[in-house]
This record gives C-alpha cells, sequence and structure tokens, in this order.
C-alpha cells in the first residue's frame, strides 16, 4: 500500500499533561480515506485526549500526525488551515449562544475561507435540508433540543468541506429519544464516503457503522479489529471485560 | 401653603442653580464612568491571568475598595492627601478620584465575572472550525461578554450617579447641595419648599438614571432572541 493512500496517519505519538501524567503513550494508527474508525474504550483512557491532538486543541510531545501524507505537527503550517479540513463535534453543545443556526454555520465558511455569502449559504440550506433543520435556520440554539443543536453542530462542521471528521461521544448528552435522529446524520455520512474517527458508547451504532473498532485502554491501543471480531470475539480479557458492562446494560 | 412652595422652584434663578448643581453632579459622574471602564475593562482583563503576584494584587485592591466605605475614601483623599502631603485637592477632583477609584474596581471584578463565565468549550469550538486567535475574540468572546457585562455595568454607572449625593460632604455643591441651599433660603417665607425641591431633586436624578436603565433593559431584551 503506498504511503499516500492513509488519509491520516499517527506515528509515536506521546501525549503528557502538566501534572505529568502519559495520557498517549507511542500511539500510532493511520486511516484510509473513507474509513469509518469507532474509538472504544473506558473513561479517562485517552479517547477525547486523542481526538483534540489531531486537529491541535492540545500540544503534543512527540510523534508526528500527518493528514494526505504531510505533517501537520512540525509547526510549518498554521492550525487555522489544517483545522479546515478537520472537522469536530463535541460532546458539550458548543454551538455560538449570540448566533442564529444559520449564523453560525456560515461564520467558518465566510471568516475562514472567505467565500461569499450567496454560495455559502446555498450550501448551509441544502445541508440544514439534509439533516431535517431548514425551518430552523433563523432560530437561535436556545430554542433547539439537545438532538437539534448536534446536528446543527455537525452541519457547522461539514460547511468547511471537511476531509475527515471527528465525532466525540456526541450524543453523550443528550436524552435518550434524541440519540436516533444525530446518529442518523452521522450514518449518513458514512454512507456518502466521508472518513470519520468516532467516540461513542453507543455500541450498536458502533457495529453498525465502523470500519474498524479501536479499543483502547490507558492511553495505549489494545485491539484494532473489524466490528464482527471485535464484538463476536474480543481477544484481550480488558476487551471482554468492557464489553460485559455493557452487556449488562441491554 | 403648596403653592408657597412652588413658587420658591421657580422663583428667580434658582431652578437653573439646580441645573447647575445637576451639571455638577453629572460631570463627575461621567468622568469618572469613562475612565472607570477603561481601567475596569483592562483591569478585569488582568485579573483573569494566572498570575499568582497580579492576581494577589488585584485582590486586594478590590477588597480594600470594597470594604471602605466610599465617604471614607472621599475624606481620605480630600483631607488626608491634603494633610499628608500637603497639597490641596479640590472637591471635585477628590470626588472624580474615589469614583473612578471605587468604579474601576467594580468595573474590574464585572468584566472579570464576564471572561471567565464563557465556556471553555466556545474557544475550542470556534477554534476547530479554523478561526484565529483573533477572530475566535472579535466574533465568539467578546460578543458574548459584552451582552453579559452591559447590564451589569449599566447598574453600576447609575450606582455611581446616586453614590456622586456623598461629595456634599467634601464641599462640592451638586444638585442636592444646591436644593438644601435653596430650602435653607426660604425656611421662613415657604416651610413647604423642602417637598417641591426635594422631588424636583429626584425628578432630576430620574432623568439622569432613567434612560440609563431603559437601555439596559433593551439591550437585555434584544440579546435574548
Ligand atoms: N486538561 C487536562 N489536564 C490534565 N489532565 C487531563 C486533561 N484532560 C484530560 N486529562 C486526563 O487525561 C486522561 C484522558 O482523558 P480523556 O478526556 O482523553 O479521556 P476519555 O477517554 O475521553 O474519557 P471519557 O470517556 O470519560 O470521555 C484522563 O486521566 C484525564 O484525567
Ligand atoms: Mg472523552
Amino acid at each position: 500500500m503506498s504511503k499516500t493512500d492513509y488519509l491520516l496517519e499517527i506515528k509515536n505519538l506521546e501525549k503528557s499533561f502538566e501534572g505529568g501524567t502519559k495520557v498517549l503513550k507511542d500511539f500510532s494508527f493511520s486511516v484510509q480515506t473513507g474509513e469509518v474508525v469507532v474509538i472504544l474504550g473506558p473513561s479517562g483512557c485517552g479517547k477525547s485526549t486523542l481526538l483534540r491532538c489531531i486537529n491541535g486543541l492540545e500540544p503534543i510531545q512527540a510523534g508526528t500526525i500527518l493528514l494526505d501524507g504531510q505533517s501537520i505537527t512540525d509547526g510549518k503550517t498554521k492550525w487555522s488551515q489544517i483545522r479546515q479540513k478537520i472537522g469536530m463535534v463535541f460532546q458539550s453543545y458548543d454551538l455560538f449562544p449570540h448566533m442564529t443556526v444559520f449564523e453560525n454555520i456560515l461564520l467558518g465558511p465566510l471568516k475562514v475561507q472567505g467565500r461569499t455569502r450567496e454560495e455559502a449559504g446555498i450550501a448551509g440550506e441544502k445541508l440544514l435540508e439534509r439533516v431535517g433543520l431548514l425551518e430552523k435556520k433563523d432560530a437561535y440554539p436556545r430554542q433547539l433540543s439537545g438532538g437539534q443543536k448536534q446536528r446543527v453542530a455537525i452541519v457547522r462542521a461539514l460547511m468547511m468541506e471537511p476531509e475527515i471528521m471527528l465525532f466525540d461521544e456526541v450524543t453523550a448528552a443528550l436524552d435518550p429519544e434524541m440519540v436516533r435522529e444525530v446518529l442518523d446524520v452521522i450514518l449518513e455520512l458514512a454512507r456518502g464516503g466521508m472518513t470519520m474517527l468516532i467516540v461513542t458508547h453507543e455500541m450498536q451504532f458502533a457495529r453498525a457503522i465502523a470500519d474498524r473498532i479501536l479499543f483502547l485502554d490507558e492511553g495505549q491501543i489494545v485491539e484494532s479489529a473489524a466490528p464482527e471480531d471485535f464484538f463476536g470475539h474480543p481477544e484481550t480479557e480488558r476487551a471482554q471485560r468492557f464489553l460485559n458492562i455493557f452487556q449488562f446494560e441491554k | 401653603m403648596q403653592d408657597l412652595g412652588i413658587r420658591v422652584l421657580l422663583e428667580g434663578n434658582n431652578m437653573i442653580r439646580l441645573l447647575d448643581g445637576l451639571w455638577v453632579t453629572v460631570r463627575i459622574s461621567l468622568l469618572a464612568v469613562v475612565i472607570s471602564i477603561v481601567m475596569g475593562i483592562l483591569l478585569g482583563m488582568v485579573m483573569t491571568l494566572k498570575n499568582p503576584v497580579t492576581k494577589a494584587l488585584t485582590r486586594i485592591y478590590l477588597e480594600f475598595i470594597r470594604i471602605m466605605p466610599q465617604l471614607v475614601l472621599l475624606f481620605l483623599i480630600y483631607f488626608g492627601a491634603a494633610k499628608a502631603f500637603n497639597i490641596h485637592i479640590s472637591g471635585e477632583l477628590s470626588a472624580v478620584i474615589v469614583f473612578t477609584l471605587w468604579g474601576t474596581a467594580e468595573m474590574g471584578d464585572l468584566v472579570r465575572g464576564a471572561l471567565i463565565s464563557i465556556p471553555k468549550h466556545q474557544y475550542d469550538s470556534s477554534a476547530a472550525l479554523g478561526l484565529t486567535g483573533i477572530q475566535i475574540y472579535r466574533y465568539i468572546i467578546i460578543p458574548q461578554t459584552l451582552r453579559r457585562l452591559i447590564p451589569l455595568a449599566i447598574n453600576l454607572v447609575t450606582r455611581m450617579i446616586k453614590t456622586t449625593s456623598l461629595i456634599v460632604l467634601i464641599g462640592v455643591v451638586e444638585v442636592l447641595k444646591v436644593g438644601q441651599q435653596i430650602i435653607e433660603a426660604s425656611r421662613y417665607t415657604a416651610p413647604s419648599a423642602a417637598l417641591w425641591i426635594y422631588g424636583t431633586v429626584f425628578f432630576l436624578y430620574f432623568i439622569v438614571c432613567f434612560p440609563i436603565s431603559k437601555l439596559s433593559g433593551k439591550l437585555e431584551k434584544r440579546w435574548q432572541n
């Protein structure tokens, strides 16, 4: 496989916080274009930190991250440039509360990419339509339900036409009845061929959407397997224990 | 009796004198408010720094100003400075100094509060969109900070205007003092003047403060949706 077949490559990444504890240890993995990787692991194992490192929200201590075969961690390219290619949606509802839905999703295209309001506006309406929220265009975030907010947050990230999307437990703060509508949007993105890294605790969703499961524990990859294999017969005891917790929930 | 009272108000140049007094009040307040807002914004930003030295110093300043009654501060500057350094500061200047010290401290605390009330993920999610540091402040942080700050700042401004009535006690002739002088002068000819004069003074404070708090209400409502 030639090097450029990987959209995202992470090599020997080391990440620790000021307190000194190492969160990610000699962490390496790669994502192919169009691949959907679901990251699972117990709380505190470093899933969020990994995603935040990939788009530069956390400084790293060692290692390299390559996007399209180009290093994004050598300091040569500005993060504001790189982040346009990496969409991210967080667990917390993080829409800008002083802007309408439409202003929220146009901010990036207009101010960061310098696109015209007309062109971006058309793209924005199309995407809102796709997630079923066109009629909420002029609403303010506080007038939306949690599920609607997260769908707008996804649209806001998609507006930048990213090459890869990072999702960090985007349904964890939602009421159960709203989880589905958000997951459906992500499923549709997967069908459309979007490359994605997804952190979630929704096991059925993970199984349905993933091309590959990455199971993390204590800042290291413990298993990397196809979903059928991981859920069917996890190799390590840690993964078995982790999955048992979720079996119990059903 | 009542008609005598109202006559005092219209007599001679009494109304002009009252308005002159009001102008003194407004002049002092305006100066102190404008300086306090500028200094307070800077102070508030300094207060959010993690540096322990600036943290301690700004904390001491704020607590000192809060503990001291404004009247004590006025005396401290007006009489104390004169005694200690043998300089004479006019009553009006003393008032501006004291109200600026007070306003800056309170404004600084409001700015600090507004700044730290912006959740961290607002910074993260705007950075994740590719906005630069300056753009994040311009489009995300400052607009949200102002929305929180302005109603509180306006409340502070009206409090400052009202508290200027204390400066009578260091000899500044402002609106309330003028009112008292007029009442004194007509104590025997028109005993009911007090009601009319104080009523007018009340009204004058009202027409200064009401539009300000009205504005605040309007802004709050506009930003609600
Ligand atoms: N800003 C920070 N400063 C110091 N330590 C941090 C910081 N953020 C995270 N950590 C620590 O790093 C470790 C990994 O945290 P992270 O948030 O990546 O875990 P996670 O896998 O996303 O967990 P969860 O499933 O609970 O979201 C944890 O031990 C956490 O306490
Ligand atoms: Mg997390």
